[in-house]
This record gives C-alpha cells, structure tokens and sequence, in this order.
C-alpha cells in the first residue's frame, strides 16, 4: 500500500498526465456501467409501473440484459444513408456524449474529491451543457432525412428556450453560495439544520425549475418532441444504427446521469448528511461522505424514469410556453428573491 | 519552445484554419460549424490568457446560444450556389477594392505600431488561486456601471425593436390560447345523452 501511495505521488510530480488519465479511467469506467444499469433499472422500473416484469431472460432477474444489449448494438451493421453528410453523420453521435463525459472533469465527488478544482466551474458545467445540442441538430442535417431533421429543428428551439431558464436557475445558486466553484457551492449548505439548510428550500422555485429543464434540456419524456416515436418515428436519430446509435444512447443517458448528480450537488447539499452535523459527526455512514451522493444521485434519477411512465408527451407549442412565459419570469423574479435574502443575511444565509 | 508557446501555437493555427475554412467552404452549414470550431480555439487562447470567465463565456454564449440559431437558420436555408456565384467576376473588383482598404485600416489600428511586441509587456503569470470572475465581476459593477448599465438597455431596446418588427396580427394563423384549453371542464366538451338501445 504504501509504495502504491509513493509511486502515485511520483506520478504526480513526473508524469501528470499519466496520472490525470488514470483519474479519468476512474471516473469514466464507473459511469459507463451506471449508464449501462441505468438502462436496465429504466426497463425494470417502468414495467413495474405497467404491472409487466421487465427484462428477466438475460442471467438472474436480467442483471446481463445491458451487457447482452452492447453487445448486440457493437455487431449491428452501421448503415449510413447514401445521401448524407458522412463526416458529420459519424461525428453527431461523439458530440453528444464528449461534453457528458467533459462536464465530470469538474464534479466534486467529497470534499476535496475532484478531477480539477476549477474557480469557475459552474460556468464550465453550463458551457459545456450547452454543446450538447449540436449532436442533436448536426445528426438532424447530416441524415438527409426529414424526419431526422425536424427532430433536430424541434430539439433546437427547445433547448435554446430551456437553457436560459436553467441558466438563471444557475445564478440562483451562484448568488446564494457566493462562488462559482461546485465544491465551495456544497460547502455553502453546510450548517447545524441538516437537511433543510441546503439550498432546495431557500431556492424551492429554482429547484423544481432546473430539475424539470434539465429532464427538457436531456430530450426525455415529457419533453421528448426530439424523438417522437409516435410523430416523426426517432426523430433525430432515425437513421443510425449500432454503434452510432448506441453512442446517442449512451449520451443521453450520462446527460441524465449528470443532471441527477448536479441537481444533487446544487440544492440536495452534494455529500453532506441529511442529518445535523453535531448529532452525527463521525458516525459510520450517517456522517458526510461520498455515499450520500450517490444516494441523492440515484434519488433525482428515479424522477426521470418515474415521469416516463407517468405523463404524456408535451404538446410543441406548449413545450415553448412553459419555457419561455413561466419558467423565466419565475426565476428572474427569484433571483432577485435571493438577491434580498442574501443582502439581509436571511436564516439561511446569516 | 514552452508547454505555454507550444499550445499557443496549436490553438492559433486551429484558428486561422478554422476561420479560413468559413470564408472558403462552398456548404453554409460547414462554414457555421468551422465558426464554432474557430470559437472553440479562441476559447483555448484566452484560457491560456488566464481570462477563464470571458474564454467559457465565448463558449457559453457564443456557441451554446448564438451559433446553434445561427445553425438552425442557415440549415432550411436552400442556398442555389450557381445564382451565387453569377456575379462573382463582375464584382470581383469592388470587392477587392473594399478587401484592401479593411485589411490597411485594420494593420493600421493594430498593427506593430500600436500593439507591436514592444509595446506590450509580457504578461506576469497570476498567483495560483487568482479568480477571473470576482475579479472581473467586481471591476463590471464598480468601476464601468454605467457604460455597463447602458450596453443594458441598448440590448434591451434592441430585443424590444426586434419583437416589434416581427409582432403583427396574422388572423390566417391558427392560434391556441393554451390557459383557455387548460380551463375546460368535462362538461363544456362532453355531453352523455340517454337513449334506448337499438333493437
């Protein structure tokens, strides 16, 4: 052990970069298998909601159902259409999954647990959010395919009209903990009161808005106009198969993943305890640890499955409204909200 | 050559590339895309600049925002290049003319006179834990408020310009007053009417 411990420090002083790959192995390789699983909790979960089982043939209970999927999806024929833009068709799907995976290079998993302890991270993670639609559009045009590219047109406007709400959610968060950093951001929640002194209760509005523009801004029910199934077939993704397609896939389910574990990090208080720091401290599992993430993670992803199999797809026209003419004015005016709370160092923030 | 050069270097001729791609490709689509990729580059530039605010913010805003309605028009646009191109020798020498005299006036604003390297100091590098946006943030609203208040409301009377220009009653469009059809009960829509059963 500790020559491992040595050897890792030497790494670090001659050979960062090898040592900055190792840690992104750490990260990603995890991800990748909760992406996988969470593809089979989503088929579990919701044929429970439908009074069906799900998945069972694949191993016991259907635990290798992902893996039998991958597999498939890797020996599929990829099938570009003759008329499309080849490059661009090819390099769609990387776009969608690249800044899903760049957006973890700044996520504190504990405290002090972080890839790269960016000042402006949370700019980063926004920055790099809004990348993700060119996947979308870019798949829409270079398929040559009007299905595929009025996908792309409808996943446009929506995400426009969506990141600017979660955007000003964002400056919500960032005049309450008074940093951009995601990690001094967690620190800003810590208090006496446990749970109630993160920020979901003091920014209650701006929480239930980023949540819900995030399930828009990942193209997922109900906010699934990009796709369609039963409109414009898949919408932007109708005309890729095997590894492409499983990349789309793969993307859109890390997005998920990310959004979950942002919300977590930004208003349900990142790796602190529910409970009040002074009944806890040092209790095993009950104090502030890594584990508490992953628990808040899991909590915010189950909303995303439980509203696929709960409402109806949102009307277009409707998709806009609610961006545009309720979402935004509510949290501009919340922000100015927090703006006076914070000016008049109000309970959660004296 | 230095890590810092040597990146430098990289990002600046992604640039020129990128940016003599968009002027050059034939396909509106692949010039907007060689444009973000030019942002992209630029980004890095100003990253190496230790301005991390303004380089995310380019990225942000530049290409999350205004490049993807940029996108969004040129992709349904259907360009017919033959037209375009028509013209090209007959206004081959104005456009040459007006070419030379952008590229001399700029040479003259920014050319070695002015921004020659020795007139401009090799930037100190920041201590570590320098932060770009507090320090930005708190130059914006103290010293520059009211040239920043301004740019405000020039944008803002430019959104409203805008939305008037495009506001006009169109009665051939179908609207849908969407809080009218959340209001509407079962009874404004069904009626269940009692009949005897055929025989």
């Amino acid at each position: 052990m500790d020559s491992l411990i040595t050897f890792w420090e030497w790494l670090g002083t001659n050979l960062i970069v090898l040592q900055i790959l190792i840690k992104i192995v750490v990260i990603v390789a995890p991800l990748m298998l909760c992406v996988a699983y969470f593809t089979y909790a989503e088929r579990k979960l919701i044929g429970y909601m439908q009074v069906r089982i799900g998945p069972n043939r694949v191993g016991p209970k259907g635990w290798l159902q992902p893996i039998a999927d991958a597999v498939k999806l890797m020996f599929k024929e990829i099938v570009i259409p003759t008329k499309a833009n080849k490059v661009l068709f090819l390099i769609a799907p990387l776009l969608t999954l690249g800044p899903a995976l760049a957006a973890w290079a700044v996520f504190p998993f504990s405290d002090g647990l972080v890839l790269a302890d960016l000042n402006a991270g949370l700019l980063y993670i926004l920055a790099l959010t809004s990348i993700g639609v060119y996947g979308v559009i870019i798949a829409g045009w270079a398929s040559n395919s009007k299905y595929a590219f009025l996908g792309a047109m409808r996943s446009a406007a929506q995400i426009v009209a969506y990141e600017i709400a979660m955007g000003f959610a964002l400056v919500g968060v960032l005049v309450a903990a008074g940093s951009l950093n995601l990690g001094e951001i967690v620190r800003a929640q810590q208090s006496d009161a446990g749970i109630f002194g993160w920020f979901w209760l003091p920014l209650f509005p701006l929480f239930l808005i980023y949540f819900i523009s995030g399930v828009a801004e990942t193209n997922r029910a109900p906010f699934d106009v990009a796709e369609g199934e039963s409109e414009i077939v898949a919408g932007f993704h109708v005309e890729y198969s095997g590894m492409p397609f499983a990349v789309f896939f793969l993307g859109e389910y890390a997005n998920m993943i990310l959004i979950s574990a942002l919300t977590a990090l930004l208003f349900l208080g990142g790796w602190l305890s529910p409970l009040p720091a002074s009944w806890v401290d040092g209790v095993f599992l009950l104090g502030d640890g890594i584990h508490w993430l992953f628990l808040k993670t899991a909590f915010a992803g189950f909303f995303f499955l439980w509203f696929r199999a709960t409402f109806p797809r949102y009307r277009y026209d409707q998709i806009m409204r609610l961006g545009w003419k309720v979402f935004i004015p509510i949290t501009i005016v919340w922000i100015l909200v927090v703006g006076v709370m914070v000016v008049y160092r109000f309970a959660w923030f004296s | 050559m230095t890590f810092e050069k040597f990146v430098f270097y990289l990002f600046a001729a992604i640039l020129v590339f990128a940016a003599t791609m968009v002027i050059t490709r034939r396909n509106p689509v692949h010039s907007a895309l060689f444009l973000v990729l030019a942002f992209f580059s630029s980004a890095g530039i100003w990253l190496l600049a230790e301005a991390e605010f303004l380089a995310i913010v380019l990225i942000l805003v530049y290409v999350g925002a205004v490049m993807v309605l940029f996108l969004f028009v040129v992709m349904m646009l259907d360009i017919d290049l033959a037209t375009l191109r028509a013209g090209f020798i007959r206004y081959m020498p104005v456009g040459a003319l007006v070419a030379l005299v952008m590229a001399v006036e700029i040479f003259m604003v920014v050319g070695p006179a002015n921004f020659g390297l020795d007139k401009v100091p090799a930037p100190v590098a920041q201590p570590a834990g320098y932060n770009n946006t507090e320090e930005l943030g708190s130059v914006l609203y103290t010293v520059y408020m009211y040239p920043f208040e301004v740019a405000a409301v020039i944008l803002l009377v430019g959104i409203i310009a805008a939305i008037g220009l495009t506001m006009r009653r169109r009665p051939e469009t179908k609207y849908q007053n969407p809080s009218l059809q959340v209001r509407v009960k079962k009874a404004d829509r069904l009626r269940v009417i009692k009949m005897d059963a055929e025989d």
